[in-house]
């Protein structure tokens, strides 16, 4: 186990290291630079900023001066807001993000396990039909559509909830369920087959020849074995709310670090750009690596590292 | 001796795309106290149809139980509401199914599967539920039971998984024992040993025990009567001896006959019955044997024979037991294992 741990941590390291090179390669190529602007900056004050940032050396050499650094965790400054540093502006953005993200996590989850077994349980039935139904369009309808209709219906004219903006928990309500709803449907519709798929199974008949009443053979013998693909996707899941908060925090304009990221991008702020990528990496690739180790938890048939023939 | 359970012209039906189809045919049968029955047949002719129905697990829909009666100490299983089918279930009828490998549950310690039932059906607490799913691990033979105990199905080979299925099924100390083709899944050396053990604690116990098998060795071995199946209608019945070594349906005769035998010359070649078993979307008005049948005359494709009491025990649904049939003699050479 801990071989396999330590084999696990090199591995890591190794991708995040080529996912690092690759962000610079593609970053350095596209055209312009940060000072890029309609103003044009006098010759020697650009001079010196290029110089201050290392943006004068050739590439090879800039890439071992941020390499160097990135070993040191120093992420370096932000060229549009020079006092702060990257490290900063992760520390500030990512636990706001982080909250929408969990929230919206939960909600997926907690609901999409509950949704998708009852549909499972009521198969064929109405409430099988009605939660399909929903799991389709919440899996067609695109978060940047649903969440202006959130905004106008439940923020604007009922006036249930703000609109926008950052504050309170009410603020966090309208975006953690625009972030959701595509998580929700896809788990809803893994959780159903899967259910249905362990209700098959020569176990479940054992567990009802034993006489266990209905509600324990859910419990005890189909929850289980019905949970593995949900742990499964919880990897793509989280990369896939990563990514729609980018868009969901600049429609509900809030100060996390998906919003900032992509301002950043526009703004070809080098350091934020790199920082942030290897952050969001190293981030995922930890997640899909816990994922990995709560497999080992919940299933007593996989052993990490180990060879194991049956 | 003491009768135990009696089915009594059992129908059951499944509904499917392709049209209903009627897997069980009117069947009737009784068990006794302690005793082994076998029920007989190839794929399909409804015998474990027959065995989930008088658990009440045949899978509804789209199965159901059109027709009949299953009388267990007094009460009609198939009218019995899902109450009392779930304190009987587990608890005076256990199961034993086919395949060990699949049929455990394989994120839960083996002796948990064990005392769940326990605790449910006869509530008692953890720490007695404990020592006597201790005491059935031991009863059916698996060393260490102490340390088994806390291990999961993977950690079984199939025989020990489907000696765990045993001690699970008479945990309870049920009445009746289903076994649905018990050995099927596993190695010859391994069946012997299953077979036997069953043996062992039934004389134990006395539990009576329902066998559904396609093996006729397993079932001369174990086994003191016997039901054979064919088209979902049981079409002769009786002890081992009667229908082993006097059978009077010619599907019987079929069976016997395609078993392979000690005394058989090397390049002697195994006797198919030709044809394949009726199909039960629309099963034939007459016998469902007669198309496969050599001896089938012109009423066998029509109306479906009466019973004909051979003996007090052996009963056949023929026509060559009617007296204007041709008589048949057949000779039929069997060999028990």
């Amino acid at each position: 186990m801990l071989r396999y741990v330590v084999k696990r941590i090199l591995l890591m390291l190794l991708s995040l290291w080529v996912i690092a090179t690759l962000t610079f390669v593609l970053m350095k190529s596209i055209p312009g630079d940060p000072f890029t602007s309609e103003k044009k900056l006098p010759e020697q004050t650009l001079k010196n900023l290029m110089a201050h940032y290392h943006l004068d050396k050739p590439l090879p050499t800039q890439y071992l001066i941020y390499m160097k650094n990135l070993a040191n965790f120093d992420l370096g400054f932000s060229i549009k807001s020079s006092t702060r540093s990257v490290n900063e502006i992760i520390a500030d953005g990512f636990p706001v993000s982080a909250q929408l993200g969990i929230q919206a996590i939960l909600i997926a989850l907690i609901l999409g396990i509950i949704m998708g077994s009852t549909a499972a349980l009521r198969h064929n039935r109405l409430p099988d039909y009605a939660i399909m139904v929903l799991a389709v369009i919440g899996i067609s309808i695109p978060s940047f559509v649903l969440a202006p209709f959130l905004q106008k219906y439940i923020g604007w004219q009922w006036d249930l909830l703000p609109i926008a903006g950052w504050g309170d928990f009410t603020h966090t309500i309208l975006p953690s369920i625009a972030l959701a709803f595509l998580p929700l449907a896809l788990v809803t519709r893994l959780m159903r087959s899967s259910v249905l798929d362990v209700q098959g199974q020569d176990y479940i008949r054992t567990a009802q020849a034993k006489g266990l009443p209905p509600v324990r053979v859910f419990t005890h013998h189909i929850l289980r074995n019905a949970i593995f693909p949900i742990i499964t996707i919880m990897g793509p899941l989280v990369a896939g709310i990563l990514t729609g908060s980018f868009v969901i925090e600049k429609i509900f304009s809030i100060p996390g670090l998906g919003k900032r990221f992509v301002e950043d991008i526009f703004n070809r702020d080098y350091p934020v750009i790199m920082g942030v990528t290897i952050f969001y990496s190293a981030f995922l690739i930890l997640m899909n690596f816990i994922v990995d180790l709560v497999y080992t938890w919940v299933d007593p048939r996989v052993k990490l590292g180990e060879r194991e023939v049956e | 001796m003491a009768r135990l359970l009696e089915v009594d012209n059992l129908h059951v039906t499944f509904e499917t795309y392709a049209g209903k189809v009627h897997a069980v045919r009117g069947v009737s049968f009784t068990l006794n106290k302690g005793e082994t029955l076998a029920i007989v047949g190839e794929s399909g002719s409804g015998k474990s149809v027959t065995a989930q129905s008088i658990m009440r697990l045949i899978p509804s829909p789209p199965g159901k139980i059109t027709e009949g009666r299953i009388l267990f100490e007094g009460d009609d299983l198939v009218q019995a509401s899902k109450k009392k089918m779930l304190r009987i279930r587990g608890s005076k009828i256990g199961v034993i199914f086919q395949d060990p490998m699949t049929s455990l549950n394989p994120t839960m310690t083996v002796g948990k599967q064990i005392m769940e039932g326990l605790i449910w059906h006869q509530k008692i607490n953890r720490h007695e539920a404990q020592k006597r799913a201790l005491e059935m691990l031991r009863l059916v033979g698996i060393p260490n039971p102490e340390q088994r105990f806390h291990q999961y199905p993977h950690e079984f080979s199939g025989g020990m998984r489907q000696r765990v299925m045993i001690a699970m099924a008479l945990a309870s100390d049920p009445k009746i024992l289903i076994a649905d083709e018990p050995t099927t899944a596993l190695d010859v050396t391994i069946q012997a040993q299953i077979l036997e053990l069953m043996q062992e604690i039934q004389k134990e116990t006395e539990t009576a025990i329902i066998l559904i098998t396609h093996d006729l060795g397993v079932v001369a071995e174990v086994a003191q009567r016997v039901a054979v199946m064919y088209g979902g209608k049981i079409v002769e019945t009786g002890e081992v001896e009667e229908v082993f070594y006097r059978s009077r349906h010619p599907y019987t005769w079929g069976l016997m006959a395609s078993m392979p035998r000690l005394d058989q010359r090397r390049d002697q070649e195994l006797e198919p019955i030709p044809g394949t078993p009726p199909d039960l979307y629309d099963p034939p008005p007459g016998c469902p044997f007669a198309d496969r049948c050599p001896y089938a005359m012109f009423i066998c494709h029509e109306q479906m024979p009466e019973t004909t009491q051979v003996s007090p025990t052996h009963q056949v649904a023929c026509w060559l037991e009617d007296p204007r049939a041709t008589p048949v003699n057949k000779e039929v050479k069997v060999n028990i294992r």
